[in-house]
């Protein structure tokens, strides 16, 4: 700490720091534009001159390091002259058209106008016009307005990880602009809204919509990814009009990524099931709730008395809230079933009864801004998690080493240290060889468990003995596993020898949570055989066995409740999802949209998205958030913890007398009890067997693209027209296509199981052999069978 | 006419078309002071204190003493360093560095092994002004020349001291010649000025410790170091060591380059250029290059050419280009030309020197052109103060200095031409 | 993209720097490749980026901040005068006029044969030459009086 002096007031400031951040610190405001406390210092603007004992002109206050003794005005007359000539700089080529500038209200400049400007203009010249540009579907640009701070320029080369903004030109020229013609297509993109000072970057959604006066804000939790992203939720005459980041340095910062920003379109889609309605004699008719409870109750209770309570199963999105999950539990394991599961894209369940606890994070999330050492093991981590993405970034800057394992080698923007690129089939074999590699590295002992991970191991790669001595060598280190370890069919391998790297090297471990809720899911029992806090133990089937993956017959269910599930998109075997809903007796789909929803169920009951209701998601570190509804349910909508309620109390199901969320929430938490305790990714030691697999056949790489990932996301019109949202291609190396004797640009024909769908072929290098990459979710490809697996692809 | 001692020219003959390479250069003395040092093993700090004593100053523009900006450079650090030197000559008015590259390139090449030397480098590089692509080519086969020779490359002269040159090709980009422009640019970027602190000398070339200096800078050094610091200072005045290569252009007979002792009166200078061109009175000078002040005729004769001297006579000497310009010259339109330049070679990075640059020369266009309005000189000279100081780099104060002084010196032409909404000369 | 000539001459560039410094090479990569191409079209400066691993856009940065890069077509020959004050008080803008008169055209103008764009320039360190004028920015012409203007021309046009 060092002393120094801000307008006559003594105070001390940590060694080092600049004067802007020194005097933030003591409640003293200095104005800026450029200075940007994620960003490197541009002390471009200028905006922030103050006066300093003994230097001969002012200087800026976010560049310049505190000495002790120094002596700082931030409002003396030289000061302040600099300040206001600056503003008339800032002012003399800017528009003074607020009241038709959509940052009208919002505007740094506007506001410090007012306190810097002059009443009249000097300048009498005219005024330097800009072009607009085309920077795709979310963003909108105004560039006269552009005071060149460079915030924008800068959030790319630094955060994002990927320069696509640049100032090209100079001094008077000089203007913001991407490449010719080039969108912005980083996941992160629409920070530069926020971090645009002025109205030369807007939301182009948002555009003209609304004046911010109108808005009001509201406080919410983002429901798209296992980060829980902190939201404020801006509100118009009850409709969603934009969402912004809500800062909080443990989880997202101050960023959103663009799913979490813009995805709230999808509140406001046609789509939106506003209704009740039942089927009656093959015909969809719209109903009140009463109605449609009955039609609901009465068919569950049909297919109990026909069958079994065994034979009724529940699907439930991993985005719902931990109070819709837990009561769709309690209502299965009180009808009698144990079936219910939320983890409809995993398809291997082996090591379910092998669990420990709930699966998580294994670290805090701001924890992975300190590590030095990590390994993400199948993941596509920039577009599945862009923000644990920037995390690891930011920390690769400081020097920590990232590895990778993985079937693709996509770009993360930053440096890898190693990686290893292999088809999905020699994963676990990668892994076990990591495993070796660290158990020779540390002299580890052999025990019988270590011994049967690694006895197919041969001749080790430098690179995996690399990643090994990385997680030794560097504390902390982490291991993660990603979506794609997750959906992986030897998921279960995949997870055991990772926790053994992950035990030898000393590394943490843990899971890169897929779903807003994922560990809520399991916390409240939303899985058949793992219960932290449900109300029973009774146990039953998985989403695979539900959906009759196992093709043993009788393991599939006859009836569903499907809690804002679309299982031709949110299943891991789409085909085989699809052919059982269909075929099923009675399917009951609580869900915010209509979507297919018509050809495979019964009846539809319209439930609340997180903004019409109030719940709790459990984020991947395993933090309770509760949040509130932001706007009253759309139409007929009914938040879908009181529609469970109501289905019990018509099914006469004891316990279900709940009047509020909390009340669901003090049932969940009855004995306060911590959850930390829950939190646990060990597994107990099974038998796997480790094989040298090589896998002749073409194998499919299937993962969710990033806009595909759940109903809303799937609904937001804007994110639609981004690049990561293009139709899906079948993705090859140029080897395959050759081999195949195709032509990036083909057409051609892609089988798996009983499905066919027409693709367009593309070459990508970054992929193993004998691997397509074919995105699921999609419309053009859920008639495709699962994520994973053998296909054929022909020439049309 | 007087001779003059010379430590930059010596023997330099521009109509022999050999007299650059090697050869020739070795046989007036050439390389003696690098054979001197690694002979009799003078150490860096020697020649940093040689340095100090010869009282050189920088000669790209702000004349700081460059023994002491040589001690910055941190010793025991392991890791790369570098020096660079800046001949990127834009400073309108300004010719000497390309002189001394196109005819005695080696002279520049031995500085700079000296600097190295001195400074524990092992890398550099020369940052050539984008426009005299002749004399990168010569630089380049120069640099050939001295590296088949054993004076560059590893193991210098059979020494354990390793030093490689290589130069840089400008395109274009005045504020390159400012250091840190000049290092972003070699980093391959927009040349944009950076913020100091930290100042080059510990955040340089690709973040490391680097010294710039100018290229007339280096070349005073070998004959600084054959002749011992104390001789050098002597040929100029105290605190204003050793011969200087003054640029001189505009109206006189021989516009040209001429290399005189640091002290040297003007009238001196101004003969040797031939004298005023026709006769004519001068009207006013900028002595050090065009953003420094301009000083009226009368005063300028009185002045000596040193640091010193053309400080207490209200301008700078600057990189030494001295523009003359006679009773024909319409101060108005002279100014109007160099408020365009700035306007023009602004970098566009800091908002004083974007906006302030184009509207200054807006205004003085426009009182070129007869639309004056009587406010208009406060005003430029207000939008000037609101620049100088305030900037990321000098080019804002190199932008604002000359509008001032010229205001200053020449109020009353403006005055008429706003009045008479034409010129008076 | 680029004759293996230019990429030759590229790669000695890059050998100037350090090796993870590639990108120091930018400013001559261009330049080489304007000199085979005679502008910077859009595929040019994308190729540059990919060859030195480079965002576009940055090399983009590169492109519009340095003067002597064209980024649109030129004649076969361009011609950048000096106009700044040190060559304006010695014939540099009577140098410009002639050369407007004689070719029938304004600065950043091309004569309708293609054969000749003409340029103002900024100062180019050659004050005492001045009438000063650059060809192609790498042929440097010096005391430009109307004769030599008329001499260079004729030269240039055969
Ligand atoms: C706008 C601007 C342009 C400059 N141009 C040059 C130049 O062309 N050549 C030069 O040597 N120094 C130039 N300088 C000065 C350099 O920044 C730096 O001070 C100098 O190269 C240091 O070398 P010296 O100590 O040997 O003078 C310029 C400075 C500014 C602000
Ligand atoms: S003063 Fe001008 S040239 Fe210097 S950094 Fe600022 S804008 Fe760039
Ligand atoms: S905030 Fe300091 S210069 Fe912009």
């Amino acid at each position: 700490m060092v002393n120094i002096e801000i307008d006559g007031k003594q105070v001390s400031v940590p060694k080092g720091c600049t004067i802007l951040d020194g005097a933030r610190e003591n409640g003293v405001y200095i104005p800026h534009f450029c200075y940007h406390k994620k960003l490197s210092i541009a002390a471009n603007c200028r905006m922030c001159l103050v006066q300093v004992e003994k230097a001969p002109k002012p200087l800026p206050a976010c560049a310049t390091p505190v000495m002790d003794g120094m002596k700082i005005y931030t409002n003396s007359e030289q000061a302040n002259t600099a300040q206001k000539g600056v503003m008339e700089f800032l002012l003399i080529n800017h528009p003074l058209d607020c009241p038709i500038c959509d940052q009208g209200g919002e505007c740094q400049l506007q506001d410090l106008a007012v306190g810097y400007g002059a009443s009249g203009s000097r300048y009498q010249e005219a005024k330097r016009v800009v072009e607009n540009k085309n920077l795709g579907p979310l963003i909108s640009t105004d560039m006269t307005r552009c005071i060149h701070c460079t915030r924008c320029v800068r959030f790319g080369q630094e955060i994002a990880g990927i320069m696509e903004l640049g100032m090209a030109g100079r001094g008077e020229h000089a203007e913001i602009l991407s490449f010719v013609g080039k969108t912005i297509d980083s996941e992160l993109s629409g920070n530069v809204i926020d971090l645009c000072p002025v109205g030369a970057l807007v939301s182009k959604p948002f555009r003209y919509s609304a004046r911010t006066w109108e808005l009001s804000r509201r406080k919410s939790i983002s429901p798209h990814c296992g980060l829980g992203s902190n939201l404020v939720v801006q509100v118009k005459q009850n409709q969603v009009m934009r969402v912004l980041p809500r800062d909080n340095e443990e989880i997202n910062e101050c960023w959103l990524s663009d799913k979490d920003r813009f995805a709230y379109e999808g509140l406001n889609s046609e789509d939106r099931l506003t209704q009740p309605m039942i089927k009656r004699d093959g015909h969809w008719v719209a109903c009140d709730w009463q109605q449609a409870l009955e039609f609901a109750a009465n068919g569950l209770n049909g297919a109990k008395q026909k069958y079994s309570a065994q034979a009724i199963g529940a699907l439930a999105s991993p985005h719902s809230t931990m109070e819709e999950l837990y009561l769709l539990q309690k209502l299965m394991r009180a009808i009698g079933s144990g079936n219910i599961d939320h983890r409809l894209r995993q398809s291997d369940f082996r090591a379910d009864t092998q669990l420990q606890g709930i699966p998580w994070l294994g670290t805090d999330i701001a924890d992975i801004s300190v590590l030095k050492s990590v390994l993400v093991i199948g993941s596509t981590l920039r577009k599945d998690h862009p923000l644990i993405a920037q995390r690891l970034r930011q920390a690769a800057k400081d020097g920590m080493q990232l590895n990778v394992v993985n079937p693709i080698d996509d770009d993360l923007l930053t440096n890898v240290a190693n990686k290893t690129i292999v088809a999905p089939h020699g994963l676990a074999m990668a892994l076990a060889e990591i495993l070796k590699a660290a158990i020779e590295i540390k002299g580890a002992e052999r025990t019988a468990e270590l011994n049967q991970m690694i006895e197919a191991v041969g001749v080790l790669n430098t690179t995996n003995i690399a990643i090994a001595s990385s997680l030794i060598d560097n504390e902390p280190s982490a291991i993660y596993l990603g979506n794609l370890a997750q959906h992986h069919p030897d998921y279960s391998s995949i997870h055991l020898l990772a926790g053994a790297i992950a035990q030898i090297t000393g590394a943490s471990f843990g899971f890169l949570g897929e779903a807003a809720n994922n560990v809520g899911a399991y916390l409240v029992g939303a899985t058949p055989t793992f219960s932290a806090l449900s109300t029973s133990q009774l146990s039953g089937l998985n989403a695979a066995q539900m959906l009759g993956a196992s093709d043993q017959g009788n393991e599939k269910c006859q009836a569903f409740i499907l809690m804002n599930v679309e299982p031709e998109y949110d299943a891991y075997n789409s085909q085989q999802a699809l052919k059982t809903i269909k075929s099923a007796e009675f399917v009951v789909s609580m869900s915010a949209y209509k979507g297919n929803a018509t050809d495979y169920t019964d009846v539809l009951l319209p439930i609340a998205p997180f903004t019409e209701t109030s719940g709790t998601y459990i984020n991947t570190e395993g933090r309770v958030q509760s949040f509130n509804g932001v706007a009253t349910p759309m139409g007929e909508t009914r938040p879908a913890w009181k529609v469970i309620r109501v289905l019990a109390n018509m099914l006469k199901l004891e316990g279900f007398d709940h009047d509020t969320p909390e009340q669901v929430r003090a049932e969940i938490f009855k004995d306060g009890s911590d959850i930390g305790n829950h939190l646990n990714n060990d597994l107990k030691s099974f038998d796997i067997q480790i094989n040298e697999n090589h896998a002749e056949s073409i194998q499919r790489i299937g993962e969710v693209p990033i806009y595909r990932a759940d109903p809303i996301v799937r609904r937001a019109e804007s994110l639609q027209m981004t690049h990561d949202a293009a139709a899906p291609r079948a993705w090859m190396s140029s080897e395959l296509l050759q081999r195949l004797d195709i032509n990036a640009g083909d057409n051609v024909s892609v089988k798996q199981g009983d499905g066919t769908v027409q693709l367009e072929a593309a070459c990508d290098e970054k992929l193993p052999a004998n691997s397509v990459r074919i995105a699921c979710a999609h419309p053009n490809t859920i008639a495709l069978g699962a994520m994973f697996g053998e296909i054929s692809v022909e020439k049309l | 006419m007087k001779e003059y001692p010379l430590t930059l020219l010596n023997g330099v003959d521009s109509s022999n078309p050999d007299n650059w390479r090697l050869r020739s250069y070795e046989a007036r003395e050439g390389y003696a002071a690098l054979k001197k040092i690694l002979s009799k093993r003078i150490t860096p700090e020697e020649i940093i204190e040689e340095v100090k004593k010869s009282a050189l100053r920088g000669r790209g523009g702000a004349g700081f003493p460059t023994g002491l900006k040589w001690s910055f450079m941190p010793k025991n650090y392991d890791g790369d360093k570098y020096i660079v030197c800046n001949s990127d000559e834009g400073e309108p008015g300004t010719f000497k560095d390309r002189d001394i590259m196109h005819f005695n390139p080696h002279l520049l090449i031995e500085g700079m092994i000296i600097a190295a030397y001195a400074m524990g480098v092992k890398a550099g590089y020369n940052y050539i002004h984008g426009e005299i692509w002749a004399t990168y080519e010569r630089m380049e086969e120069a640099v050939d020349e001295a590296r088949a020779a054993g004076y560059l490359g590893d193991n210098i002269l059979g020494s354990s001291f390793s030093f490689n040159l290589y130069n840089h090709h400008g395109y274009g980009a005045y504020i390159c010649g400012e250091e840190t422009a000049l290092l972003e640019s070699i980093e391959g970027k927009k040349g944009q000025p950076r913020f100091k602190p930290p100042f080059p000398a510990n955040y340089g070339l690709y973040g490391k410790p680097t010294t710039i200096n100018n290229t007339e800078t280096f070349a005073s050094v070998p004959w600084l170091i054959r002749n011992g610091g104390e001789a050098y200072l002597n040929l100029g005045k105290p605190n204003n060591g050793g011969t200087k290569i003054f640029s001189v252009s505009g109206h006189v007979n021989k516009p040209g380059n001429y290399e005189i002792p640091m002290g040297t009166p003007f009238a001196e200078l101004l003969e040797l250029a031939g004298g005023m061109r026709g006769g004519r009175k001068l009207k006013g000078c900028i002595p050090g290059g065009s953003s420094m002040p301009v000083l009226p005729g009368d005063i300028m004769m009185e002045a000596d050419m040193d640091y010193d001297s053309i400080a207490k006579a209200g301008s700078m000497l600057g990189s030494g280009a001295v523009i003359i310009m006679d009773d024909t010259t319409c101060m108005v339109r002279a100014l109007e030309r160099l408020a365009y330049f700035y306007f023009e070679e602004s970098c566009g990075q800091c908002t004083p020197c974007r906006e302030g640059t184009g509207w200054l020369y807006r205004i003085v266009n426009r009182i070129e052109h007869g639309k004056g309005r009587p406010e208009d000189l406060d005003l430029l000279d207000n939008i000037a103060d609101n620049i100088q100081g305030r900037t990321i780099c000098a080019l804002g104060d190199a932008a604002a200095m000359p509008v001032r002084a010229m205001i200053q010196h020449f109020r009353d032409e403006f005055t008429y031409h706003i009045e008479h909404k034409k010129c008076m000369v | 993209m680029l004759s293996t000539e230019s990429l030759e001459k590229i790669d000695r560039e890059i050998a100037k720097y350090p090796v993870e410094q590639k990108q120091s090479a930018v400013m001559s990569a261009l330049a080489i490749a304007q000199t085979e191409k005679g502008w910077l079209a859009n595929e040019t400066m994308d190729f540059v980026a990919e060859y030195l691993g480079m965002q576009p856009i940055a090399v983009y940065e590169v492109a519009t901040f340095y003067n002597m890069y064209n980024l649109e077509p030129v004649g076969k020959y361009k011609l950048t005068v000096c106009t700044n004050l040190p060559c304006a008080l010695s014939g540099g803008n009577e140098a410009a006029a002639y050369l407007k008169q004689k070719l029938g055209i304004g600065f950043n103008q091309t004569t309708s044969d293609g054969q000749f764009t003409l340029q103002e320039g900024e100062c180019m360190g050659a004050c005492g030459d001045s009438p000063v004028l650059l060809v192609n920015n790498t042929r440097m012409c010096s005391f430009m009086s109307n004769e030599m203007i008329d001499e260079m021309l004729e030269e240039l046009r055969k």
